[in-house]
């Protein structure tokens, strides 16, 4: 997902006896979810981020083919439909096109689509790039008894084309042998439209005179279709002709009743069929699969909801029980408790007389025992143990299918069933997941999101906290789950009612369940602990030094009273205002700290819940914020943390008012 | 014999007036006509009036014809506002021409497209014509949104409302077009279908803009 965690990781390949052709670039673009990430992690030797779901990759990759002593620069994209670019992702990748001028473009296709497929090959050939199609996921389109010509289509498209599994590695070297030894010159295009488009395509041809890194008949063809973008190029760059222009497609566009999107899709369509019906022979298949069987059940309406609670039982139970407990007790009270923080309290007091000294690295507060520990010791098996988990889900494909269950409540809050995944990804890591909302359609949606994220949605580290916190009382983890679950939807609910915008719209590919491969699940789950390691592990040195400074100098103590009387009003002893003070680096920091006040048995019962719940409302981390300030801009990313924080004590004063009024005993 | 295009228009103008306003007696003034108008001449040679000095009457056989007149006339209505998508002021025009070409074949087969519609877009009454009893007994439309249809069907996609241009985009990127095949997995809690050899899922919003065929309905 989204998240390129690893481009400036050192390349393993391009060793220096390597002739570098540094002038040749290729570009790998084709639909969401048809396996680009896969083919360029073949092709480069790189790991970027695969999932079983469209919108993986928001970014453009860039790596090298080595291979025969020979090199190549290679690009990754992401997904598009087609040229006339409806979100973000398209736009990006379409740049990547018309910026770069590639000496060969891969189109990689999901093979048993390919009847859908063909309708970018076509406007790739339109848009004058030289180009191959890899027809990927030859295996599932095999297994549904599709047999094709690849002859055919080499023949009829004049372009080379090769058959691929690159999860298995299947016809990559030959893709590998092509993409460095063929040169390809651009074919002509494919197809003629109706005459009156023919026209003006010729006619608006005529008129553009600068270069637009792709034909002039594809912006031709664009500007007939009405994408924004290129109108807007148009009228920078063609200041004097731009109003002729515009003439011409009105005049066309008046011709007929259906918008010209419309009309040139289907002639397209038609050109496909004409194609698809001598290259691809469908043998079929018998009866329903099994997997089709658990794909349908686990979209049911009734069926899914047990499935959906099944899945959530079973990450409870790894992440909450086997990650939040049993490693956490092991790596927390056995390693830390008694080896390193013995030893290091031994080394650093022989070493360094001063006591003051002594604090910065160990005791109550060091960067060994309170930074290094908390990072280690709490927040790694449990956000390892969730990146498990989240990357086995996501690679089965199961999450499109959630974002279909759950598209009506979203719809409430004005959001569509898509905001599924980065809601589901926050509960790992809340930063990436804000990056993540770039994916959503609109900026509403955008906003909408990124809030709830900051507010209601605990990231995996905090969650096992939590459960750790709350281990011993179901009813008070009922508690925290309504009452965080009621302000997601109450804030979401009354965000949607006050920023006005377009409905979002739900429409998604729901790829097929696929077996998740443990190697992948490792690769993806390194890169993100790694990822947030090297975001986490600073920040909780850093806070390490800087309640170590505030204490010598006596700053610590005036903040934490000042804290006392926002938590004394919602009704907690004075020793909670630290775990407070901690929660504004990052409110897992601060749930741990109330896991130590729950050990000394300073905190128990309805205050507890109270502060936890209080502590998770705040804003995640200043790293998610810093990601809000550069994916929503400043004024945004202020405006949410002055309404987060206070609101998040007024949550806490009403339901310790509401428990207590209730007379509920934890 | 037919009556004329201009006769035919009075006949209709005749019937609202009698069975819609319920006018008795509809004088020459009501229809804002003149009396030595040759259509009236017409109509009553056709024997679908009587002339009783100003006052007009509709015959049982006027009386059908200009039920069949009208039905034409809003069916045509429908037919330019629903899938030739003009706008409410070019519709009426259009409409008006085309409701002298609709003959009885076509007529029922352009109800029967449009799935019986029962009243015009003014919200007036199309009267019922033989195909609508008939689907009475079967009611299923062969031609109707894909967000009415139900789990387990096969449906040909028919054509694409094309009026909102945001989502004719994301429908055609999907590769929902003409003539593409469409097996519908579920309707709750959004819609789930098979299009070639990938499921898609859509809300309401979305499944409300394609027209599908049903397969069995043509069999």
């Amino acid at each position: 997902m989204a998240v390129n965690l690893n481009r400036k990781r050192p390349q393993c390949h391009g060793a220096a006896d390597m002739e570098i052709d540094a002038q040749r670039s290729v570009v790998l673009v084709g639909s969401p979810n048809v396996g680009k990430s896969v083919v360029f992690g073949n092709l480069t030797g790189m790991y970027v981020t695969v999932s079983n779901y469209p919108g993986t990759t928001v970014e453009i990759t860039r790596g090298r083919l080595a291979y025969d002593s020979r090199a190549v620069a290679i690009t990754d994209t992401p997904g598009m439909y087609s040229l006339l670019s409806i979100t973000e992702e398209e736009r990006v990748a379409r740049r990547v096109l018309m910026e770069n001028r590639p000496d060969m473009v891969v189109h990689v296709a999901d093979t048993k689509n390919i009847e859908r497929m063909l309708h970018l090959t076509v406007q790739l050939l339109e848009a004058g790039m030289p180009l191959m199609l890899d027809l990927n996921l030859m295996d599932e389109a095999e297994r549904l008894g599709l047999r094709i010509d690849t002859k055919v289509l080499k023949e009829r498209l004049g372009i080379p084309v090769v058959a691929t599994v690159a999860t298995e590695g299947r016809g990559m070297d030959e893709l590998k042998k092509m993409i460095l030894k063929e040169d390809i010159l651009p074919s002509g295009p494919p197809l003629r439209y109706p005459e009156t488009i023919e026209n003006a395509i010729a006619d608006i041809e005529r008129n553009l005179d600068s270069s637009y890194g792709i034909s002039k008949r594809a912006v031709a063809l664009l500007l007939l279709q009405d994408d924004h973008e290129i109108w807007q190029m148009v009228r920078d760059r063609e200041p004097e002709r731009y109003a002729l222009v515009d003439a011409i497609v009105k005049h066309a566009r008046e011709r007929f009743v259906d918008p010209l999107s419309y009309i040139i899709t289907i002639e397209r369509q038609r050109f496909i069929n004409t194609l698809i019906e001598d290259a691809v022979e469908n043998v079929g298949v018998k009866g329903i699969p099994l997997r089709e069987r658990l794909s349908r059940l686990s979209m049911h309406p009734v069926a899914g909801v047990p499935i959906f609670l099944g899945i959530i039982y079973l990450l409870y139970e790894f992440v909450g029980v086997f990650g939040a407990q049993t490693a956490v007790d092991f790596l927390e009270e056995t390693v830390f408790g008694q080896y390193i923080n013995p030893v290091a309290n031994r080394i650093v007091s022989s070493i360094i007389p001063w006591k003051v000294l002594q604090d910065l690295f160990v005791n109550e507060y060091g960067i060994i025992t309170l930074g290094i520990r908390y990072a280690i010791a709490i927040i790694l098996p449990i956000v390892t143990t969730f990146f498990i988990a989240f990357s086995i889900i996501e690679d089965t494909g199961y999450l499109p299918r959630l974002a279909m269950l759950i598209d009506r409540v979203f719809k409430k809050i004005g959001l569509n069933g898509r905001a599924v995944i980065p809601v589901v990804l926050g509960f790992g890591c809340d930063t990436m997941a804000t990056m993540v909302t770039r994916t959503l359609e609109t900026r509403r949606e955008r906003v909408i999101a990124t809030l709830l994220l900051a507010l209601a949605i605990p990231c995996s580290a905090q969650v096992g906290v939590i459960l750790a916190l709350l281990s011993g009382s179901t009813k008070a983890l009922g508690i925290f789950v309504m009452v965080m679950g009621t302000v997601f939807l109450f804030v979401g609910f009354l965000a949607a009612r006050l920023m006005p915008g377009e409905r979002p719209l739900f429409y998604m590919e729901v790829p097929p369940l696929r077996w998740p491969k443990l190697s992948n699940v490792l690769t993806k789950t390194y890169t993100r602990v790694e990822w947030y390691f090297k975001e986490v592990l600073p920040l909780f040195i850093l806070a390490s030094i800087l309640i170590w400074a505030g204490r010598i100098t006596g700053l610590f103590d005036i903040v934490v009273k000042l804290l006392s009387y926002p938590t004394g009003w919602i009704g907690l002893p004075p020793e909670a205002s630290k775990a407070f003070l901690y929660g504004f680096f990052r409110r897992d920091f601060g749930a741990a700290g109330l896991y130590d006040l729950k050990t000394s048995g300073a905190l128990s019962g309805v205050p507890l819940v109270v502060s936890i719940i209080t502590i998770a409302l705040f804003m995640p981390c200043i790293a998610q914020f810093s990601m809000t300030i550069k994916e929503r801009g400043w004024k945004m990313a202020v405006g949410m943390a002055a309404f987060i924080f206070p609101f998040a004590f007024v949550v806490g004063y009403l339901v310790n008012l509401i428990l207590n009024g209730l007379g509920v005993v934890l | 014999m037919r009556a004329s295009d201009r006769a035919e228009e009075i006949l209709e103008q005749l019937w609202i007036l009698t069975k819609e306003q319920n006018k008795d007696p509809v004088t020459v003034e009501d229809l804002s006509i003149d009396r030595a108008d040759p259509e009236l001449n017409e109509l009553a040679e056709l024997r679908y009036i009587k002339l009783l000095g100003d006052r007009i009457e509709l015959t049982s056989r006027g009386l059908k014809e200009a039920e069949a007149a009208i039905r034409r006339h809003r069916l045509a209505e429908r037919l330019v506002m629903d899938v030739f998508d003009l706008k409410r002021s070019l519709m009426e025009e259009k409409a008006c021409q085309f409701e002298h070409l609709l003959r009885k074949e076509v007529e029922e087969s352009i109800c029967t497209l449009l799935g019986h519609p029962k009243v015009c877009p003014h919200k007036r009454p199309i009267p019922p014509g033989r195909c609508c009893m008939k689907a009475l007994k079967h009611p299923k439309s062969i031609v109707s949104s894909l967000a009415e249809m139900e789990g387990g069907e096969k449906v040909a996609v028919a054509y694409l409302v094309t009026r909102d241009n945001r989502k004719l985009q994301k429908l055609m990127s999907m590769g929902i077009l003409p003539g593409v095949k469409i097996d519908i997995i579920q309707t709750f809690p959004s819609y789930v279908f098979r299009i070639g050899h990938s499921v898609v899922a859509v809300d309401r919003e979305m499944a409300e803009d394609v027209f599908v065929r049903r397969e069995s309905a043509q069999n």
